[in-house]
């Protein structure tokens, strides 16, 4: 009994050490994790970094300077000229290698050589010309030139290829402007040929830029090269199609997570990363397919998996997979960009990169984190996690972003070529340049001019109109003298200043008779600013006058019948819809499949697709993008018929916001019971005038490369108008009276 | 013993009869180690500050205590660095390897004191307070791991912050002796002040094979883009003086030069523009009296007027930074600090962190030769867009200048970001102050821009018994032709739906979704069935993200989903909703009876509380007022009715 208990209590003492032994024990190596601990130790290897307790020296000794010593230093413009001597060749740089006198001097002009004859021209690069011919940059003069186009064809330097221009390097030579390639800009869509497809273009560009489709990091010279898209000669020349996501679905997972279709190349560079693909496919959610078949002898080199790759690839069709996947896998082929780059973008396909060392198209204005997965070769493995671990809300955004991106500088060659060009004027002149923000949201870069930039660090477009200043400006376009006293002119002024968001009316004097006295302006409540029209040319209505002070403006005709209640209304529905046309005579465009041209109808209808700026408000910007943005042919065209100009401002609204413009409350036959009554001499009279805008609908949707119009079948109306309520309790009660 | 005789009475005893002297013996043998046991267990379990307070007054370590390491002359040098290294070429990318948290590791060498033969330190300063804090923020944040074997990114703990200090061969040396150095690879030297007289280099003139460097001052041609990080040169006046932060605005002065190592032909174009343009320039020099040092570095002087540096630039709408004998200058930050818009003249530079920084918002950079057109270069920009670059600035300054944490942990981020690129912070998040939002729902999903294209809708019904008006819905809606899709909620956990024989024959598929509770909120779940987007991207956001409690504030209430719904929209739209024709009354004459929902007097009191109750959980009201209806063109119009596209609107 005794020994039991002794036993007992010898057990549970044991126990007990043993618990201590393991507590204790466990907490050595739990403390050697901890930090301070294993600080008290004394000095080990593999420890963070010790709280130092010493006093420590500056790096850099305070109130020491190098000025003497840098004052014996030569002159810091020696220095210039001595840096732009050495860095030439792969070290070009805008500081070394491009002459900036010519472009501060007259602006970003942009010369293209005569064509030569007997010399061939591809088409791709024929568009390339042409959409520089018919920008806004294009001068027919070198000696304005800022920046040289050759006219001879570039774009393929694959000896191999049919396209290949010969003996490129003497005929470079003897280019009389040519000045050893400064000011220069060579495109480039192919560059080396089988086996190795180096990025040598097989002739000295000596200090050209580059605008090259595939370029590596290691060759791009940044802020100096242009990387731009590889595109097929099928690339639309203008507008371009819309990219294909038409609704989003939520969650935004399509049918494959991953796909890729492309040849595998058996001999020569460039198939690395493809030969591995067949690791990742899994023939449900990723499917990675690649074909042998290419050139002509391709089964003698054909390998062990060629057969089984081939037949795999056969069975699915590449239109379906792009359609209905979230990601596509865009690997470098022979060079490090492909067609499959440009297909899944505008397929609001994901690309998922994988080519290293690509320098990306624009990398220089956009961020593509934002609409692509950037994935690296040597992680191939890796990427189906990876593209799986993305969270829907980042798929649904980056998802978006690729139809922008799309839409805004890749559907057509015009796009692509405008906006290097872009790119190279907002480095020249530097001061005025977009920021990112401008580049990477709606409408983009292209849309973004100067006086759009002043105000960048709002935001992007849309946030520029957010808080709009809540006051507008009204332009009234005078043609005709004034005569008498009762002319609309004169109650339009006294009926627009009424209205309590009047700040200033400004009268534009387009008229051949001299400026009428000061007194025979009414007296108003608001300054009354009259301009004398520069030229007395239709387009003079939408200059970005500087005394528009507000953002918005009301654009009048001088015999528009409006009054005061009208106009606010107008610009509280403006102040909700900022970035459109809002206003009252409303138009519509059809397509008249008879003559299969574009139509124009002023008739009642059930929509309508513009509203003509005699009576509309809109924000200032216009003016600025209508001045800056349309080419001189366009506005040359509206300057000549003296008509138009407001179709050409509902085309240009339009292709910026993709959206129609807003009618408000009908006030039934605004100008046509006008006309006959008091301005003689008014336009709209003329029957030539209708048919001249015909002819201008199918001329400007030429240029714009599609039809931007967009039909609306709505109209805005005050929330109780015509309602059956007593009319004391309508706020706009007299639009209904009229 | 009685004592023991008592015991034993008592039944089976703890402590079993023996001899005395045993007794003693286990008693003090068992109370010590159940004392040992508990004393254990405190210090086990006890809250861990007390181990840390304790381990602060032994931490008292010194940088004297590094192990010294002599070098042998012939000891390896490494390669000057390959200009054409990038990411893909010369980092070892297995190291980082996939990674849940998408983070890189970074391992931070033990400090080692690096000696010639002769025992010459090959730094003349060891290691300075800059380094020190720089590694140490690094240590303390999340890139942290002490296990070599399992770190991306290496840091040397020599210190190369400043090329002066250091003797460039043995510096190379002790580069290439670290345990990992592997040619330089995933190693990163980090270093302010580079090149030296008489040409000042604008990289790091240590040899360092294939490492990164996070350099301050580099040129366009020795940046290695994509690979080396540009960053600040430190103003270590960041740390010593504080400038609270001024609203933006126009200032005293319009230009403020107060650099004091200018090239006399700089400083000379400076005063010709001073001489043109009066009072709008301060010209600022060092004061001629005070001897150099730390006092001096506080203070600058013009005609004998001394005014006191940094502070200063407060004073100013722009500052000029001008490339000294190197371009990256510490002004730049004391500039920012000050909410003053830098006027960066330095040809080649590449600015700090410009691989996710934009500039443009933040400075004005002009060329060199443009220094005479500077005036004219910045009068000619807006007032607004000042003020949004001073607010810039400062707020660059705050997040990636005013300290060496801050400089690191921003040099770190930005090669994260190069490893696991689709876990990159976009560049909006780098370059747009964080504004005060609402926390959950970020606008990045939301798409304005894409109007959809497909037609037509989903209609979701709620019902929760009314049938025989639900019927009635049902067969006047299925009459629209771009009804895709009529979804009805079932939310009557108490009775079934009526048999599928006596539901309305439509044209659409009909789906009911029987609900598991009568939730009000049940009304806007982003089902699987819709599959139009009109109504399915805001069910979406109402269900997942709506913010604070509104949501079960709702279904507690049965009262205010629409007004929830509205809050949420408004708020990310920031417009108002759009009223559709003249229509005010949506109800059936018989719900009017006491079980309709909306008409009860109580619930309209209810719906007062709502709006306060949601616009204190937005922090806003968001919600907006306009006066405006959308009608379809031809609406009220004299005009033949049988020709409208919406003949019956306003009938009813």
């Amino acid at each position: 009994m005794q020994a039991k208990k002794r036993y007992l209590i010898l057990l549970s003492a044991g126990a007990c050490l043993l618990l201590l032994s393991y507590l204790g024990g466990v907490q050595l190596p739990a403390a050697s994790r901890s930090r301070h601990d294993r600080s008290r130790t004394g000095y080990r290897p593999d420890q963070p970094w010790p709280h130092f307790s010493d006093p420590l020296h500056l790096f850099s000794p305070v109130g020491h300077t190098d000025t003497e010593e840098y004052n014996l230093h030569i002159s810091p413009r020696q220095k210039r000229d001595g840096t732009a001597s050495v860095y030439k060749g792969k070290r070009c740089r805008v500081d070394s290698c491009f002459d900036f006198a010519p472009c501060q001097r007259n602006g970003f002009k942009v010369y293209v050589y005569p064509q030569q004859k007997g010399e061939k021209i591809s088409e791709s690069y024929q568009n390339i010309l042409s959409t520089i011919e018919g920008s806004r940059f294009y001068t027919s003069d070198p000696g304005q030139a800022c920046l040289f186009i050759l006219s001879l064809d570039t774009l393929d330097r694959d000896q191999l290829s049919p396209q290949y221009v010969h003996n490129l390097k003497t005929k470079v030579q003897s280019l009389p402007l040519w000045n050893d390639g400064r000011n220069h800009l060579i495109f480039n869509l192919y560059s080396g040929t089988w086996p190795d497809y180096t990025e040598d273009l097989g002739f000295d560009i000596g200090q050209a830029m580059l605008a090259k489709a595939s370029i590596s990091t290691e060759n791009f010279r940044p802020n100096f090269d242009v990387s731009i898209p590889l595109f097929s000669k099928e690339h639309a020349r203008t507008g371009g199609d819309r990219g294909f996501l038409k609704y989003n679905a939520i969650p935004p997972l399509r049918k494959y997570v991953l796909v890729f279709k492309g040849k595998r190349y058996l001999t020569g560079i460039g198939s690395d990363t493809r030969n591995a693909l067949h690791h990742v496919h899994n023939a449900e959610d990723v499917v990675l397919l690649t074909t042998c078949k290419h050139g002509k002898d391709w089964q003698k080199h054909k390998d062990a998996r060629c057969d089984k790759d081939n037949a795999e690839y056969d069975k699915y069709d590449y239109k379906e997979m792009l359609h209905n996947s979230t990601f596509c896998l865009v690997p470098r082929g022979r060079r490090l960009g492909s067609f499959r780059f440009l297909e899944a973008l505008q397929a609001a396909c994901v690309p998922v990169m994988l080519s290293n060392g690509w320098e990306l198209p624009f990398s220089e204005i956009i961020d593509w984190n934002t609409a692509a997965v950037i994935g690296d070769e040597r992680l191939l493995l890796q990427i189906p996690t990876t593209v799986r671990s993305i969270h829907h809300d980042k798929i649904l955004s980056l998802r978006q972003q690729t139809q922008f991106l799309w839409e805004a500088y890749f559907s057509s060659v015009e796009k692509i070529v405008l906006t290097t060009l872009e790119i190279i004027q907002d480095r020249v002149l530097e001061h005025g340049s977009r920021s990112s923000l401008l580049w990477n949201s709606h409408p983009g870069g292209l849309f973004a001019l100067q006086p759009l930039v002043t105000n960048s660090h709002l935001g992007g477009f849309e946030k520029l109109c957010i808080k709009p200043y809540p006051k507008f400006t009204a332009v009234i376009h005078a043609v005709s003298p004034l005569v008498s006293q009762s002319q609309p002119i004169l109650k339009l002024l006294v009926a627009v200043a009424k209205s309590q968001y009047c700040a200033q009316i400004i009268v534009l004097w387009n008229c051949d008779k001299p400026l009428p006295a000061k007194h025979r302006w009414p007296a108003t409540s608001v300054p009354v600013i009259v301009i004398e029209g520069e030229n007395k040319v239709m387009s003079s209505r939408f200059l970005p006058y500087e005394t528009i002070v507000t953002d918005a403006v009301l654009s009048l005709d001088e015999d528009t019948v409006l009054s005061t209640t009208e106009v606010d209304f107008a610009f509280t529905v403006w102040q909700s819809f900022p970035e459109r046309i809002v206003g009252y005579p409303a138009r519509s465009h059809f397509w008249d499949s008879n003559k299969e041209r574009w139509g124009y109808t002023s008739k009642w209808t059930n929509d309508y697709s513009m509203v003509l700026t005699g009576a509309a408000i809109y924000h200032r910007y216009y003016h600025h993008l209508y001045t800056n943005y349309l080419p001189t042919s366009l506005k040359g065209m509206v300057d000549q018929l003296a008509n138009c100009e407001d179709i050409l401002m509902n085309f240009l609204v339009s292709a910026v916001t993709k959206l129609p413009p807003i009618k408000v409350t009908q006030k039934k036959q605004y100008k046509e019971t006008m006309m006959g009554q008091s301005s003689r001499a008014s336009r709209w009279a003329d029957p030539d005038h209708f048919a001249q805008r015909q002819t201008c609908m199918n001329k400007f949707a030429s240029w714009f490369g599609a039809m931007p119009l967009v039909h609306s079948q709505m109209r805005l109306d005050p929330i109780l108008f015509k309602d059956q309520v007593s009319i004391l309790r309508k706020k706009y009660r007299d639009i209904e009276r009229l | 013993m009685y004592a023991s005789g008592k015991y034993s009475s008592r039944g089976p005893a703890l402590i079993p009869r023996m001899k005395t002297k045993h007794r003693i013996y286990y008693i003090t043998l068992f109370s010590v180690v159940l004392l040992g046991l508990i004393a254990t267990g405190m210090f086990q379990f006890w809250p861990h500050s007390i181990e840390s307070a304790a381990d602060w007054t032994l931490d008292k370590r010194s940088v004297h205590d590094a192990p010294l390491v002599h070098l042998p002359v012939s000891s390896p040098i490494p390669e000057r660095g390959d200009l054409s290294c990038r990411m893909h070429t010369c980092f070892d990318v297995y190291r980082c390897g996939y990674n849940p948290k998408n983070k890189i590791k970074v391992y931070i060498y033990p400090l080692q004191k690096f000696v010639d033969e002769l025992g010459v330190p090959i730094s003349s300063t060891g290691l300075s307070r800059e380094y020190n804090d720089l590694l140490s923020a690094i240590s303390d944040s999340d890139f942290y791991t002490d296990d070599v074997t399992r770190a991306c990114l290496f840091i040397p703990s020599t210190d190369v912050l400043n090329q002066n200090s250091l003797r460039i061969r043995e510096t190379a040396q002790a580069l290439a002796m670290l345990p990992r150095w592997d040619k330089g690879m995933n190693h990163l030297l980090f270093n302010m002040l580079p090149g030296g007289p008489p040409d000042y280099n604008t990289a790091l003139d240590v040899p360092r094979d294939r490492a990164l460097l996070a350099g301050g001052g580099f040129s366009t041609w020795t940046y290695r883009q994509g690979y080396d990080v540009s960053i600040p040169v430190y103003s270590p006046l960041s740390a010593d003086v504080e400038l609270p932060e001024r609203q933006p605005g126009p200032r005293r002065y319009f230009i403020l030069s107060s650099q004091t190592a200018i090239h006399r032909e700089y400083r000379a174009e400076l005063e010709r523009l001073k001489e043109e343009n009066g009072e709008a320039l301060l010209l600022l020099d060092k004061c001629s009296n005070l001897s150099q040092g730390a006092a001096s570095a506080r203070k600058r002087c013009c005609k004998g007027q001394v005014y006191d540096y940094p502070h200063i630039l407060q004073e100013s709408s722009f500052c000029v930074v001008l490339r000294g004998a190197r371009l990256g200058q510490a002004a730049l930050s004391d500039v920012l600090q000050a909410g003053c818009v830098p006027v960066i003249l330095a040809d080649s530079y590449i600015l700090p962190f410009s691989e996710v920084l934009d500039w443009k918002r933040a400075s004005v950079v002009i060329p060199e030769e443009k220094l005479s057109e500077m005036y004219t270069i910045l009068k000619n920009i807006p007032h607004r867009q000042v003020e949004e670059m001073q607010r810039q600035a400062r707020w660059f300054w705050e997040a990636y200048f005013s300290s060496m944490k801050a400089i690191g942990l921003t040099t770190l981020q930005i090669i994260n970001d190069r490893i696991y690129p689709y876990a990159a912070r976009t560049y909006e998040q780098w370059n747009n102050p964080p504004v005060v939002k609402w926390s959950s729902v970020n606008s990045p999903l939301f798409l304005p821009l894409i109007p959809p294209r497909a037609p037509g809708f989903t209609a979701v019904v709620l019902t929760y018994d009314r049938v025989e008006s639900l019927f009635r819905v049902i067969t006047e809606i299925s009459k629209v032709p771009s009804l895709a899709k009529l979804l009805v909620v079932w939310n009557n956990q108490n009775k079934s739906p009526p048999e599928e024989s006596l539901w309305p024959k439509i044209g659409v598929p009909l789906k009911v979704v029987r609900t598991k509770e009568n939730k009000l909120s049940n009304r806007f779940f982003p089902y699987d069935e819709i599959e139009t987007e009109a109504v399915l991207y805001f069910n979406y956001l109402y269900t997942y993200k709506m913010p604070g409690d509104i949501k079960n504030w709702v279904d507690a209430h049965m009262n205010c989903e629409d007004i929830a719904m509205n809050f949420l929209v408004a708020n990310i739209t920031g417009k108002a909703p759009i009223k559709v024709t003249p229509r005010k009354k949506f109800k059936c004459p018989e719900c009017t009876a006491i079980d309709g929902l909306s008409l009860d007097q109580t619930h309209m009191v209810e719906r007062s509380e709502c709006i306060n109750k949601f616009a204190s959980v937005f922090g806003t009201m968001p919600l907006k007022v306009v006066e405006h209806r959308a009608d379809p063109v031809l609406y009220k119009d004299d005009f033949p009715e049988k020709l409208k596209s919406f003949p019956n609107i306003g009938s009813l």
